[in-house]
């Protein structure tokens, strides 16, 4: 935007559409949100897109420049800054998961510069280091807050919601001022994020106004009276900072979450992110304690540990006090709901069948034999590749997983197992995690599919994957492309978050 | 039934289970003793072997898996008389204390040169994250990988 206008005839027009889309007879809004969901279901992804490219277009242009520029500020002393108040932003941040998406592997903490695959084309996160030229170091922290309430730049330009403002909106006033000062206490670092690489005509911001008329509801967090300060904290933190359905929620053809079904499970960087509603797949069904645990540890005994992209989040959140964890974990229980008896009677001989966890730990010279398989490569492959650390019996988080247990093996969607058995567990660079080697080079895709299959069959009562086989194929050649990084190691985060940064680097 | 594969580019016929780990199959019926069993579960990395020039670990792949394919251990590397460019390299930094680990270490590092002969220092650090050295020689270790990968390079060039 070159020249600040006077916004005052937009932003009634913007008002009045807005009125208009939010009427409560019209329900133009809710009839649009629905009829995208509706056609994203049934994956006429293209029929959406085109019929709201034109919309999105037509509303954009009402709302073109509804945005003011705010002025630059003087860079903040970073001795100025109140240390309770960084330290409170660092926890924070970690909520935020900030740095996952704002720091290149390996690179400077913050700089930005990640590529960020989306259907849409290739965004890349900017520099939010206190940098007065690349950074956000001349943002004031008005311009932060707006950022993060309403998803508009210091320049008045509208942001890609990848930047997920849709849920950071609900963040309070004084932990935005908490998360400012963290990040002006930051290292400076001058470095320009490159350009982004979007279909047209997405490359053009304005639009960006009509999706936020649809999908965009600015406003702060309000408590529910009728349920606990636990969960009202947790949700505070889950649907706000912790933005969850960023990849726990599905996703209609324009990018936004389908709000009817929220926690339905979701994808991350080429990972299930799984339900965590009603329909979550783990055999044993979590509860607050093992919630709570786990998003501490990032492991927990009847569950296993935790990967992807969701290594981060656990990696970043076991940093959190207590009491945040607690609530967190209350509020995605009471989101999950009481496991019906059956399912918990079935979870419940589970556990008493399974040793894992409990189990001294067995090696492979001294292990029951598995019975020799016959015919059957699946068999054959899992009692070679598999059986010495999955049947063993030795407990989490350094012994394998009872597949019995294994919410992968159990999932609709085979896709984890297949990155997990791919590319394994990559080690944490100079410090202990649990380890699972990779097995591209063991496994031909036929080895795959057969010992997918037979774990599906052996370990689960559901039906068999179907189109395996592709999907399998697919991984490998990389057509769908996979996150890889060490189990529960944030190999991205700044030291004071738990990771180290790398000094070795040599770029 | 006999498995057939190349072992250091010979044709050899293996009789072991299918469900055999490689690396009891390279050590017992072949008496290539250079791939070593740590622990026999993956996690650390003396029994690592090249199978199609990719990295393996040999304790967990089945004698199955390999039909066909190509096994390099660490005698393919060279030989006591004619050592090699990664067997000069580790002989020349010393990079050995008690030495289990040290054919696994070649191994991977053989991989990974040969899939990226300009790997940088935090790709072989990463590909190395996988083999473990009791004794603390990694620094030399490392030292021993970037001397081949010169000695690589310039013989690359010479040719």
């Amino acid at each position: 935007m070159n020249a600040v206008r006077d916004n005052t005839a937009f932003r009634r027009l913007v008002a009045a559409l807005n009125r208009m889309l939010a009427h409560p007879d019209l329900a133009l809004k809710g009839t649009i949100r629905s009829a995208v969901d509706w056609l994203s279901m049934r994956k006429s992804r293209l029929l959406g897109g085109l019929g709201l490219a034109g919309l999105l277009v037509l509303a954009g242009a009402f709302v073109w420049a509804a945005e003011p520029e705010i002025d630059v500020a003087e860079p903040v002393d970073p001795s100025s800054l109140d240390p309770d108040l960084v330290e409170e932003g660092a926890r924070l941040a970690a909520v935020g998961n900030c740095i996952a998406c704002h720091t290149v592997p390996g690179g400077e903490a913050f700089a930005g510069g990640l590529p960020l695959p989306t259907p849409f084309g290739t965004i890349h996160s900017t520099n939010i280091t206190p940098d007065p030229e690349t950074g956000i170091g001349r943002w004031s922290e008005a311009a932060f807050r707006r950022s993060l309430h309403e998803g508009v730049a210091r320049n008045g330009s509208h942001l890609y919601p990848a930047f997920p403002y849709t849920h950071y909106t609900l963040t309070s006033d004084e932990d935005v001022a908490a998360l400012y000062a963290y990040l002006m206490s930051r290292t400076p670092v001058e470095k320009t994020a490159p350009e982004n690489d979007l279909v047209f005509p997405l490359g053009f911001r304005p639009l960006l106004a009509g999706w936020k008329l649809l999908y965009f509801d600015d406003g702060r967090f309000e408590p529910v009276a009728a349920e606990s300060d636990d969960w009202n904290r947790g949700a505070y933190l889950a649907e706000g900072l912790g933005h969850c359905s960023g990849c726990h929620t599905p996703r209609n053809a324009l990018g936004a979450t389908i709000d009817d079904e929220h926690w339905a499970g979701g994808e991350a960087e080429g990972w299930t992110a799984y339900a965590i509603n009603e329909s979550n797949p783990a055999p044993v069904p979590w509860d607050t304690d093992a919630l709570a645990f786990y998003l501490r540890h990032g492991w927990h005994p009847a569950h296993g540990v935790s990967r992807g992209p969701m290594a981060e989040v656990t990696g970043n959140l076991g940093r959190l006090p207590d009491s945040d964890i607690h609530a967190i974990a209350v509020y995605t229980d009471a989101v999950m709901g009481e496991p019906d008896a059956a399912r918990q009677t079935a979870a419940d001989d589970l556990l008493a069948a399974v040793e894992n966890g409990r189990g001294s730990g067995q090696s492979a010279d001294t292990m029951a034999a598995i019975p020799a398989a016959e015919g059957d490569r699946g068999a054959a492959l899992y009692a070679g590749a598999c059986a010495s650390c999955h049947s063993a019996g030795r407990p989490q988080p350094y012994g394998g997983l009872d597949f019995r247990l294994s919410t992968a093996v159990h999932s609709d969607n085979p896709q984890n197992i297949i990155n997990v058995t791919l590319y394994g567990l990559p080690p944490a660079d100079g410090a202990a995690s649990p380890i699972m080697p990779a097995f591209h080079g063991v496994l031909s895709d036929d080895d795959m599919v057969a010992l997918m299959s037979y774990m599906r069959e052996t370990f689960t009562d559901e039906p068999a994957w179907e189109g395996l086989e592709e999907r399998v194929a697919d991984t490998r050649s990389g057509a769908h492309h996979v996150s890889v990084r060490p189990a529960d190691m944030i190999e991205r985060a700044p030291g004071n978050l738990g990771a180290e940064e790398q000094p070795w680097r040599q770029d | 039934m006999a498995t057939g594969l190349t072992v250091n580019g010979e044709a050899v016929e293996a009789r072991s289970d299918p469900d055999t780990p490689l690396l009891y199959v390279l050590r017992d019926e072949l008496g290539l003793n250079g791939a070593k069993y740590g622990c026999g579960l993956g996690q650390c990395g003396s029994c690592t072997v090249m199978v199609d020039g990719e990295a393996v670990l040999s304790c967990l792949m089945p004698l199955l898996t390999v039909e066909g394919r190509e096994v390099t251990t660490v005698e393919g590397l060279g030989t006591l008389e004619e050592p090699g460019p990664m067997q000069r390299a580790f002989i020349a930094e010393n990079a050995a204390q008690c030495g289990y680990c040290i054919p696994g270490m070649m191994m991977r590092a053989q991989a990974t040169l040969t899939a990226n002969p300009d790997a940088k220092e935090v790709e072989i650090r990463q590909a190395l994250e996988y083999n473990l050295c009791r004794c603390g020689t990694h620094m030399r270790i490392l030292r021993a990988i970037r001397r081949a990968q010169d000695e690589m390079r310039n013989a690359t060039e010479e040719a």
